[in-house]
């Protein structure tokens, strides 16, 4: 099977923790513990919305070594495909779903002498539980954290009485406070490694500074929230199986192809980890890579693509499936 | 079924036997009457009864005897256990794993209780019954990772990832086929399987390591590696290279039987929760010829696999010296039938 | 030319000056001097003023090399007699170093190896390290048996300087005890052992 074992879970609280941001906790149908999981790790949540499923990454928030339960936390978006709007709207306590097993692409770098993570808006939920087992183990940290407003921002408050306000600082938009990025990055102890989580113009931000204070690239880590960008309708041929496939303006590649009862492989539908990654035999057109996975020369090279974000503009595309 | 544990040595008088039904156990690793590198990886589920893949970690009846000759390697050599200082929590990974695993697959001989933090593991074989708290190291007497590998038959190296790479950053490495973790601790997946040959020019290793980034928790994977040793040692370190090697020198058509041994690896690759790190597990079976010929299909397949193995695998393996000999003894056993698919006895 | 090929030996890219770095620590062996004198025109006023030099003379064409490293003015300039004093040294500088501090290490493998140890066990990731090889090819060989190492060894088999076994050096490198690996010859067959060829130098 593609993408991990599911486990039957039943959302046993729903929260309302901050403006659009709902936290669900899911427990097993089986009442068996849930498996640990590393800080940063993420699961794949299946949501059946009238038959139609959908599959988005969500970061596992709660305690790693706590196996009684997973929760995550949601960010309803603007112009959602669905995903998050069927979090929102339609889930309900007492509601049965599946979970997959935890994935981790987003690890800390354990040899660190010191973790600095940056956070912005709901970037926050990885280092939420990276933050637990950082404390836990005795490693050495520290948080900066923006949001746009404080209604908006979630679990600031928590997170400063937990650890204490010399380790976790919060900068709030409206409030005109941003993170010193430039500061902070200049004047870390040697062996410091960065991670940072949130929108894409932050991240980018981020890693530029810290290239620019002559950070090594092996210090900076950064995960992505990446989901298909809403793009054209486009039809593709599966070769083996021999199916054609039309894929809708809302749907990713892999969506369609999986409810085309076609079996591919994935793990973090977010173009990361190279699961999806399935090879081009034709195409008579132009792809639009929107994953990190592939290096710039195989994008150019257009013979592989990445099902779980990529799009398709032209005449034919043919895939090895 | 308790297990009847063997006394045995393999070393000095080198005692070391199996048993009819565990001969029938065997892993034998070939498929087909021929043999190449390939990324021969599938999922590790459990198998049938009668088999190594009963339980998921193999316990047979030379557990108690592999662990004292252990011991006894760790006494002259220390430096075969190590774990780089970032490794501890996947060092706890590891013990719980192998509590777990034991406990499940032979609950007469090993018992784990948990309880919250404090853990009770109790093992009959070895006479072992210690409470400590997870996570604290201080409350067992080695580090976690070197505590429960004194209890687990095999090699045992975890590798962490990072930087789109794996890198052996711990391990308990005594039954080993002439490699040396203390050399190798610290390189990363390409860099420790530099002296193979052939299989990087073959994208055997670049794919194998695509797939074990994505190694999943709860799915672990598993693949065969085998080489020959003579007579039954386990340690054939390179550290101890001038105390085996000259083994290899005295291979006469008479003591074949005795002397050469198969050694089948079955290696398991396992995702660890907390630490994200792999745990590969380097489980080591050994069998002399004259056990091998007792089951007829593989007394034919492995002098035709030896025959039309590549040259530079026999000299990678050390196979040069005894090769010729021992195809030529195994060969009385091979009628020139065709033997059936699959590696299991017929 | 160094043997290509082996997987598990470091790739010396040569010395290519980090422009963005805060702080530039440049650790030079005998001709190692010249991976750093060949890019003088790289080094800016910026560079210079952030740059801390040690060097060490050894070797015929490696000494003397002191004069002309002084006069790129670099912050800070240090001779050190041996390599056990430029790599104590070293340690005190990386042990109170911050991010943005690049570490640059030119020489012999053997020496490139014991100051990466230095870099590794200070937090440095070692591929942020920037590494070039000068001078001789001679091997830096860790005795598996008995775990010496001996230093500039230039034959193969060559007479552990320890334990007396003759080793062969093997293609395979340890980055963690920066040295390649000396294995007996002829254990199978004690006496055996080939003529040394020289083939490192
Ligand atoms: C590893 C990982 C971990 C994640 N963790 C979390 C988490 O903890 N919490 C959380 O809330 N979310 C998380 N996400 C994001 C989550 O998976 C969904 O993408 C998110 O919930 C939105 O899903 P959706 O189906 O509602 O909207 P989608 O239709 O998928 O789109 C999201 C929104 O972004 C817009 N958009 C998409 N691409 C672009 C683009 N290129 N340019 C401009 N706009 C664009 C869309 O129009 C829409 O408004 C994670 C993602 C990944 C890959
Ligand atoms: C992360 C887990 C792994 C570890 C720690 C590991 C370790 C090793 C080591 C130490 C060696 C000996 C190299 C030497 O001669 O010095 C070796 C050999 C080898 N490995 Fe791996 N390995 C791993 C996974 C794999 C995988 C997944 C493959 C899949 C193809 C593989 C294929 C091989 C092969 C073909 C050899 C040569 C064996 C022989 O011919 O005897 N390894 N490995
Ligand atoms: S599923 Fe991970 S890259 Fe597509």
């Amino acid at each position: 099977m593609s993408g991990g074992t599911e486990i039957p879970v039943r959302v046993t609280k729903v929260t309302m923790v901050a403006d659009r941001i709902k936290r669900f906790r899911f427990e097993r149908l089986d009442g068996r513990p849930m498996p640990y999981f590393s800080g940063g790790a993420h699961v794949i949540v299946s949501m059946n919305d009238n038959g139609h499923v959908r599959r988005n990454a969500y970061s596992l928030m709660s305690p790693p070594y706590d196996c009684s339960a997973y929760e995550i936390s949601v960010l309803h978006v603007e112009d959602s495909r669905g995903g998050s709007s069927f979090m929102h709207e339609k889930v309900r306590e007492g509601d049965e779903m599946r979970v997959s097993h935890p994935v981790n692409l987003f690890h800390p770098d354990w040899r660190g002498r010191k973790h600095l993570l940056i956070a912005g808006g709901i970037g926050i939920t990885p280092f939420i539980a990276m933050m637990e087992q950082f404390s836990r183990e005795g490693a050495h940290f520290e948080l900066h954290y923006a949001i746009r407003t404080r209604d908006r921002g979630a679990y600031c408050e928590d997170l400063v009485a937990s650890y204490g306000p010399h380790r976790v600082k919060i900068y709030c938009d409206a409030e005109n406070n941003r993170i010193p990025v430039a500061r902070l990055v200049d004047g870390q102890p040697l062996g410091t490694h960065l991670y940072v989580c949130g929108p894409t113009g932050m991240i980018d931000g981020v890693l530029k500074a810290g290239l620019e204070a002559g950070w090594p690239q092996q210090n900076l880590h950064c995960e992505r929230f990446l989901s298909t960008p809403p793009g054209k309708p486009f039809t593709v041929k599966l070769t083996r199986t021999g199916k054609t496939i039309h894929v809708g303006h809302h749907e990713s590649m892999l969506e369609a192809i999986e409810a085309a009862g076609v079996d591919a492989p994935y793990l973090c539908r977010g173009g990361a980890c190279g699961q999806c990654e399935t090879r081009v035999t034709a195409c008579e057109g132009k792809l639009l890579h929107n994953d990190i996975y592939l290096s710039d020369e195989e994008k150019a090279a257009g013979q592989k693509v990445m099902l779980c974000v990529s799009r398709f503009e032209g005449a034919a595309l043919h895939l090895d499936l | 079924m308790a297990i009847a544990f063997k006394q045995e040595t393999f070393r000095d008088d080198f005692s070391y036997r199996n048993s009819p039904e565990n001969i029938r156990r065997f892993p034998f690793p070939f498929d087909r009457d021929e043999y190449m590198y390939s990324v021969n990886m599938e999922p590790h589920v459990k198998g049938q009864k009668g088999t190594v893949f009963e339980s998921l970690i193999d316990v047979d009846e030379h557990y108690i005897a592999e662990m004292h000759d252990r011991a006894l390697v760790l006494k002259e050599d220390p430096l075969r256990y190590q774990a780089l200082p970032h490794m501890m929590t996947a060092q706890w990974d590891t013990l719980e794993l192998l509590m777990e695993e034991q406990a499940a697959g032979y609950p007469e001989h090993f018992t784990l209780i948990r309880n919250g933090d404090q853990w009770r593991w109790i093992n009959r074989p070895l006479g072992i019954d210690d409470t400590f708290t997870f996570g604290d190291r201080a409350t067992l007497p080695y580090e976690p990772l070197e505590y429960i590998t004194r209890q687990a038959q095999g090699d045992f190296c975890i590798v962490d990832q990072r930087d789109g790479n794996l890198w052996m950053d711990a391990g308990m490495v005594t039954t080993q086929a002439d490699w040396s973790l203390d050399f190798d601790i610290g390189m990363n997946f390409m860099e420790w399987h530099g002296p193979v040959p052939l299989a990087h020019q073959m994208g055997v290793f670049e794919r194998a390591l695509k797939f074990l980034l994505n190694l999943q928790q709860g799915k672990p994977t598993r693949r065969f590696n085998w080489t020959m040793t003579i007579n039954p040692r386990l340690d054939t370190s390179p550290e101890n290279y001038p105390k085996w090697g000259p083994d290899r020198a005295t291979v006469t058509p008479e003591n074949v039987g005795d002397k050469v041994h198969l050694r089948v690896e079955v290696q398991t690759l396992w995702r660890l929760p907390r630490s994200n790190a792999i745990l590969f597990v380097i489980r080591c079976y050994l069998m002399n010829m004259n056990e091998l010929v007792t089951v007829p299909k593989w007394a034919r397949r492995f002098p035709r696999v030896l025959r039309t193995l590549p040259p530079e695998l026999i000299d990678y393996k050390g196979l040069t010296r005894y090769r010729e000999t021992t195809m030529d003894w195994l060969s009385k056993y091979d009628d020139g039938a065709p033997t059936s698919p699959g590696t299991f006895p017929d | 030319m160094l043997v290509e090929g082996i997987k598990s030996r470091p790739v010396y890219r040569g010395l290519t000056i980090q422009p963005r770095a805060r702080r530039h620590i440049f650790a030079l062996e005998g001709e190692g001097a010249h991976a750093l004198l060949d890019r003088k025109t790289e080094l800016d006023e910026t560079a210079r003023s952030r740059s801390e030099i040690l060097y060490l003379g050894r070797g015929s064409q490696g000494k003397g090399h002191d004069e002309a490293l002084r006069k790129l003015g670099a912050d800070m300039f240090f001779t050190a007699p041996t390599i056990a004093t430029l790599l104590f040294r070293l340690k005190g500088t990386l042990a109170t170093a911050h991010m943005g501090t690049r570490l640059y290490i030119a020489g012999t493998e053997g020496f490139i190896g014991q100051a990466m140890i230095v870099a590794l066990d200070n937090g440095m990731d070692h591929a942020s390290i920037i590494t070039e090889h000068r001078g001789s090819l001679a091997r830096r060989v860790q005795c598996v048996h008995c775990k010496g190492i001996t230093e500039d060894v230039t034959h193969s088999p060559f007479a552990c300087s320890h334990c007396s076994l003759p080793l062969l050096v093997r293609d395979h490198y340890s980055r963690r005890l920066g040295a390649f690996q000396g294995v007996n010859v002829d254990a199978e067959e004690p006496g055996s052992a080939p003529d040394p060829e020289e083939l490192f130098l």
